[in-house]
């Protein structure tokens, strides 16, 4: 079978940007994301077992400015994936397919995970 | 060799991965484990940024917060792998560089996992 360079998946550049395709995307994008930090997770636990030292180190890195942008990046990628993650299971049930719920279950997911994060870095930044 | 099964029965089971609803299942039953795990993990995370090695072994050492931690992380990267797998099927082509891929995706997810685990253990119980 000749599959040299035929194309394997939809033209993306054929297609406008809507609300379904670029949650489906993101939820994609803030898994891989998701895996970073959890690479960073296993980093600060072994820091915190290797001791008082390598602790305030990672501390330090995550405290620092770069650090706090990379965890609230973190945060929302959570919350999003989560709240997308919900309304995958509940797709799982085979309902919520109606263009007009996909379209509601979309933007409230982005604004529950939106508020949800903002919510948490409050807490975080005021505690 | 003379195979006295039918083309049936030898299908049966395989599905078209070969490994029938095993990893849909598997993604799901993780992704509903790690809804409240990953809501707990936020909260709990809140609190870390403003601890040092100490206070966090004094946090650690709760049961319910290391039982929590050791189901979090343990579920956690046996979700990524499941969701990294997904991605690198669908964007990797080259049959060579796709099962390294997978390869080196399954033994990052139990190294880094057990990596953390062992933390876990090492900063509640450790000296």
């Amino acid at each position: 079978m000749a599959t040299g360079n035929r194309p394997l998946s939809p033209h993306l550049q054929v297609y406008r940007p809507q609300i379904t395709s670029i949650l489906s995307i993101t939820h994609r994008a803030t898994g891989v994301g998701l895996a970073v930090g959890a690479l960073g997770l296993a980093y600060w636990l072994n820091a915190a077992a290797y001791g008082a030292g390598a602790f305030d180190r990672a501390q330090a890195i995550f405290s620092s400015l770069i650090g706090t942008i990379l965890l609230i990046g973190f945060t929302f990628a959570l919350f999003f994936h989560l709240c997308n993650g919900v309304r995958h299971l509940f797709w799982d049930t085979g309902r919520g397919f109606e263009m007009v719920q996909l379209r509601a279950s979309g933007w409230a997911v982005v604004l529950i995970s939106l508020g949800l994060t903002a919510v948490t870095w409050l807490i975080v930044l005021a505690g | 060799m003379m195979d006295l099964r039918s083309d049936l029965a030898r299908a049966r089971g395989l599905g078209s991965a070969k490994e029938g609803t095993g990893h849909w299942w598997a993604q799901r039953v993780t992704a509903v484990a790690l809804l409240p795990l990953g809501l707990w993990f936020v909260y709990s995370a809140v609190s870390w940024g403003s601890m040092d090695l100490a206070a966090f072994k004094v946090w650690l050492s709760e049961p319910g917060n290391l039982l929590l931690m050791v189901l979090f992380v343990g579920t956690l990267f046996y979700h990524m792998q499941l969701g990294v797998q997904a991605v690198i099927e669908d964007y990797v082509h080259g049959e060579a560089a796709k099962i390294t891929g997978l390869m080196i995706n399954i033994f990052a997810a139990i190294f880094f996992g057990a990596a953390s685990i062992i933390a876990l253990f090492k900063v509640a119980f450790g000296g």
